[in-house]
């Protein structure tokens, strides 16, 4: 199965039902390192990217993907909100003209996405950071190249949740929770959290 | 969670409506993005000062906006950086051929929305610098975080700058000043309770009724060390003490002393310790020249209180001086 503009905005609109169910957990997660708004203001950008494709229909997967982009980046603010922005805008870049994306290119679009994630917010892998769900799940996304778009998505999904956790044990050195050091030790980051979830909702919608 | 509010979803344009209303001799609020700014923006010949960042400060930034001080300021979703495409429009509505300076305080999303938004503006031909201000000297400005928050120097820094360029100052004097005031500005938190943010309905972060936090910024996370209650004496000279070491400050120093409540903070208790800082900078031989004393950057209904400690000389005492006009600072005019 490949992706075209339909499913990637159906994977979207799963994804913001997926985030909606989530927003306590997230707002919770980012209350005890952070400043409390992590859930809303993902909240605040999901809903608004299903209002931009209730009343536009972008016609391929990449101008999908821009149109993700453009409205996190427009409605977030915070650090989510360039972050995730980002992710989308250079995902949109590396789709291209394309009417279908299938296994490799999609793997290519996350690699990107993490490239830009990296570019803007300078984190690496260790800092606490939505880059700790990111990389494994590119990794894992780019073992299954060959395994087609839903179980590319699985693998990556899979990959996120472990990498999510992983930071429960991590030292910050990233975003506000840096400023609380060790104190931050024994909880998982918000933005990895999110990162997680996105990616499991895309491979649920890819099934 | 008791607040005064309708739906937390609308507590910032709600309250902007009533800044508006409250102050439209001064300050105009315009909607999506939401931005205010001051009345007779453009000025023409004029650098245009701009700042911005979550709400829940208040009243910072927007209680900023006036003459001889801010042109506009760009407030967030609670404790929200502003989107780069509202701090556009208030360069927009702003700027003119004497450009704009962003003040941006270090937190990750600040930095990130308002370099955004620099480089927007820039790609429209307007000249437009940025300066970042990290005052906080409980963070240890190392590889390893985020860098320095910026806190209560953010309101002198504002102060000067918004002086300069209504004196009219090049864009190249302003930043120039700007960078001067960060180099020689510091501040330490405390925090007594947390803030409820509206759409958590909970507080912050859980705190014992005989513990503090020390070290705090003013997003109600928690700060860099968690101490037992103790005397406003050994309170404030704990303060000062992180403060003056920083720089640091030394014998002969002309200060400018910036007392600040977080919000919750009574004037009873906030003069009272103002009244233990001043005599222990006295003792220390430090000349205290200017004073501010009361809620200007808060968080929300947080209980605690911050100091700053701003280097002066000749130049920025008369900056300090200076005629301003806005809904939070007024003097001179």
């Amino acid at each position: 199965m490949a992706c075209t503009a339909e499913t990637l905005a159906a994977a979207l609109r799963a994804a913001a039902a997926v985030i909606a169910e989530h927003r306590a957990e997230l707002v919770d997660l980012d209350r005890a390192i952070g400043d409390a708004d992590h859930g809303e203001n993902m909240d605040r950008g999901f809903t608004a990217i299903v209002s931009a494709l209730d009343s536009a229909t972008p016609e391929t997967p990449a101008a999908v993907a821009k149109l993700a982009a453009t409205t996190l980046i427009s409605k977030v603010g915070g650090a989510a909100g360039p972050l995730y922005g980002t992710a989308f805008l250079r995902a949109s870049v590396k789709l291209g003209d394309a009417a279908e994306v299938d296994g490799p290119l999609l793997v290519e679009a996350l690699r990107a996405a993490l490239e830009g994630v990296q570019a803007r917010g300078k984190a690496v892998g260790g800092d606490a950071t939505m880059v700790d769900a990111l990389i494994p799940a590119v990794s894992a996304a780019e073992e299954a190249v060959g395994d087609g778009v839903a179980a590319i998505l699985a693998a990556a999904a899979d990959a996120a949740d472990k990498g999510a956790e992983s930071t429960v044990d991590l030292v910050p050195r990233k975003g506000r929770a840096s400023y609380l050091g060790e104190r931050a030790k024994g909880h998982m980051d918000p933005g990895a959290r999110s990162t997680a979830l996105l990616l499991r909702a895309f491979a649920e919608a890819a099934k | 969670m008791k607040k005064i509010i309708n739906d937390p979803k609308t507590v910032v344009a709600e309250s902007l409506r009533g800044l508006a209303a409250a102050h439209a001799d001064v300050l105009r609020v315009e909607d999506d993005p939401a931005i205010v700014v001051r009345v007779d923006a453009p000025v023409a010949g004029k650098v245009a000062v701009i700042s911005g960042g979550g709400s829940g400060h208040e009243p910072l930034h927007g209680g900023f906006v006036g003459q001889g001080m801010l042109a506009a300021a760009v407030p967030g979703a609670v404790f929200t950086s502003p989107t780069p495409d509202a701090v556009e429009a208030a360069v927009k509505a702003t700027t003119g051929d004497a450009g704009a300076l962003l003040i941006v305080k270090n937190y990750t999303g600040d930095v990130l929305n308002f370099e955004t938004a620099g480089e927007l503006a820039a790609a429209e031909g307007l000249d437009v610098r940025s300066v970042v201000i990290d005052d906080d000297v409980a963070v240890k400005d190392s590889t390893y975080t985020a860098g320095r928050r910026g806190v209560g120097g953010t309101v002198l820094l504002e102060k000067i700058t918004g002086a300069a360029a209504e004196r009219g100052d090049t864009l190249d004097a302003v930043e120039a000043l700007a960078r001067k005031v960060i180099g020689q500005v510091r501040s330490i938190g405390v925090a007594l309770t947390a803030p409820t943010v509206p759409h958590a309905g909970e507080p912050s972060f859980d705190l014992a009724d005989d513990e503090i936090e020390f070290g705090i910024g003013i997003h109600g996370e928690p700060g860099i060390e968690r101490t037992a209650v103790t005397t406003a004496d050994e309170l404030v000279a704990r303060m000062v003490e992180a403060v003056v070491t920083d720089l640091p400050f030394a014998e002969g120093d002309k200060v400018l002393l910036f007392t600040n409540s977080m919000g919750g903070t009574p004037l009873v208790e906030l003069y009272l310790a103002h009244g233990i800082a001043e005599r222990l900078l006295a003792e220390r031989g430090i000349v205290v020249e200017r004073r501010l004393v009361g809620p200007y950057i808060t968080s929300l209904e947080m209980q605690g209180m911050s100091l700053t400690l701003l280097k002066l000389d000749d130049e920025l005492t008369e900056l300090w001086d200076a005629p301003v006009n806005t809904p939070a600072l007024r003097w001179g005019v």
